[in-house]
């Protein structure tokens, strides 16, 4: 915008803090809003409960071959719990909590009226969108981190760790497969982060924030299902959640990435095109809640 | 321009057909304390939005402290406190904690002195006993307080509150006149609004009063209330007579009514109206001289009073 570049003289006479220390500010105050919301709390527990079912389950039944490669792989090496646990939760929960963050970032505000107070503080419409996209990245990184880390615990404690078989058959010590554990939890957080990029659109489009919520879910949902669908195989590569169950590929020797390459594509496209359209419309939108 | 805090030409506002705000041209003088009066529905949310930049103007311009809206918005917002359409913040977290939130998105708000300046704020408005409870718990005049408490946190040039008083206690309507009245004397231009005139005849200098999307009258309550125009009401047990001599003296908007008989005074001087009553034989109970209050001319202005406008 050209009036930011014409001297401003309110910024003259209120220097005020550098603008990293003054964002980072905001951020923080938004994530503590995240964070300690009962409700919030609730879903991260349901998260987390997902790797201690499957180390329960698999602990108590009698072993047999699974369809899925990290479930079997899970009673030999604990890590795999966190996989598994992984594998399951992309297909709805953590789209879910994703989806659940989003309908509070702009929808949830205009609904309880802060909007209009945040937008006279002032903060500009580009950074506050901006601000609650860096929290609902930080929110997916929770998410995966709790899934991920509980994963790993509960595993270790039921089967134990050690040296990491691959689904490749090859052995690699501990330290490299909770290496390539770290890089399978980036991938997912990457996925889901593009999810959060449709959300904050959605979000900007109602001022009901279940409205926005169930918006995404259904989104990410279809997507599954098309995926799912082998008639539209043409489709596939379109969709954000086609490439997701990718981060597999890391535990194979050598990594196989082609289609976590591609997979990183269509998240950045689907971020960009949705937070510039989410920019697009909040910029000029009547603020009437 | 700089001699006025709000000002704004041809501001219109439509939603599709209908204009909500159509053409005003305000005039908020620095320093000026201005009641934007009218009923419910009359576009004063609408233009205090537009003010703010939270609206775009259908057509017409704004200046706000001389920078222009919403152009220059994020500039001049940080000198600009406002409460608009009544008290909104998050109900789980405590009065303090919604404070701190809203500083923490202030780009230029000093962290450092944040916990300062919230408390100060939240003492000059009575709420800081109840700075930790949260926020749901809060009646609906705290919840008010807060919202001006959240206009305080910093230094401001300008005031805009929007129905600041809706919701208090007579005690509280007070407390918020003589917070105006100090805040006006500290230097700060305050546009208030309200549905109700007599909450802040009071404290104002200036007044606009709106009517269906339009500003009917501007200027300072002097000037307003000089709109006004007296009357008299004679008391009689001869009303139709009375009035023919009200007539017959050339007094307009003659009224006959069970009690007498009204018209507008139109500069004939009083003796001579009722020299003129007895002359004729009509028998004057009683004779008043009357301005109408504000309160009259308000309604006079807004038509059917507070009706909400079609």
């Amino acid at each position: 915008m050209s009036a930011s570049e014409t001297a401003p003289v309110v910024e003259q006479s209120r220097r005020g803090p550098s603008a990293v220390r003054s964002h980072g500010r905001m951020l923080r105050s938004e994530l503590r809003l995240i964070v300690g919301r009962r409700r919030n709390q609730m879903g991260l527990l349901v998260l987390a409960s997902v790797p201690v079912m499957i180390a329960i389950a698999l602990k108590v039944s009698t072993p047999r071959r699974g369809n899925n490669d990290f479930i079997t792989a899970a009673t030999s090496n604990g890590m795999f719990v966190a996989l598994a646990a992984l594998t399951i939760e992309i297909a709805l929960f953590l789209p879910l909590a994703v989806a659940v963050l989003s309908g509070d970032a702009i929808a949830g505000e205009a609904n309880t009226g802060t909007l209009r107070y945040l937008l006279t503080v002032p903060v500009t419409r580009t950074r506050l969108l901006l601000v609650k996209y860096a929290a609902l990245a930080i929110g997916a990184v929770i998410g995966v981190v709790v899934v991920v880390v509980v994963g790993v615990l509960i595993g270790g404690l039921l089967f134990g760790l050690g040296p990491v078989t691959l689904l490749s058959g090859t052995q690699v010590s501990l330290a490299e497969g909770l290496w390539r554990l770290v890089l399978a939890a980036l991938y997912v957080i990457a996925g889901l982060t593009a999810l959060a990029g449709i959300g904050l659109f959605v979000s900007v489009l109602t001022e009901q924030p279940i409205a926005a919520m169930i918006a995404v879910t259904i989104i990410s949902t279809a997507m599954w299902i098309l995926d799912g669908i082998s008639q539209l195989d043409w489709l596939h590569p379109w969709l954000l959640v086609h490439y997701w169950p990718a981060f597999a590929d890391l535990f194979r020797q050598p990594m196989y990435l082609d289609e976590i390459g591609r997979g990183l594509l269509v998240n950045l496209a689907y971020a960009v095109l949705f937070v510039s359209l989410a920019w697009a419309r909040f910029g000029r939108k009547d603020i009437t809640s | 321009m700089t001699d006025l805090a709000v000002a704004t030409h041809g501001l219109v506002k439509r939603f599709g057909q209908y204009a909500a705000v159509n053409e005003i041209d305000l005039a908020v003088p620095r320093g000026s304390v201005y009641g934007f009066l009218g009923p419910n529905g009359s576009g004063k949310t609408t233009t205090i939005r537009m003010l703010l930049g939270l609206a775009f103007p259908s057509a017409g311009d704004i200046h706000l402290l001389g920078e222009p809206v919403p152009e220059r918005v994020s500039a001049v917002l940080p000198r600009v406190g406002s409460l608009v359409e009544g008290p909104a913040f998050h109900p789980y977290l405590s009065g303090r904690a919604n404070l701190m939130r809203l500083d923490a998105a202030d780009r230029f708000a000093e962290p450092g002195t944040a916990k300062q300046r919230i408390d100060q704020a939240l003492d000059r408005v009575g709420l800081l006993a109840a700075a930790r409870k949260r926020y749901r718990a809060y009646s609906l005049g705290m919840r008010q307080r807060l919202a001006i408490a959240a206009a305080l946190l910093q230094p401001r040039d300008l005031l805009v509150l929007d129905e600041p008083t809706n919701g208090l206690d007579p005690q509280g309507t007070r407390e918020v006149r003589h917070l105006i009245g100090s805040l006006a004397e500290e230097g700060t231009t305050v546009l208030v609004s309200s549905h109700l005139l007599s909450e802040v005849e009071q404290v104002c200098s200036h007044v606009g009063v709106m009517r269906q999307g339009s500003l009917v009258a501007q200027g300072t309550v002097a000037e307003v209330r000089s709109g006004a125009k007296p009357t008299v009401t004679v008391s009689t047990a001869m009303p139709r007579e009375a009035a023919e001599v009200l007539r017959a003296l050339g007094l307009s908007a003659v009224i006959e009514t069970a009690a007498g008989a009204e018209a507008e005074q139109d500069g004939v001087a009083p003796e001579r109206i009722v020299a003129e009553l007895v002359a004729r034989g009509v028998g004057v109970r009683g004779f008043v001289v009357g301005t109408p209050s504000l309160e009259d001319l308000f309604v006079a202005l807004t038509g059917e009073g507070f009706d909400v406008g079609e």
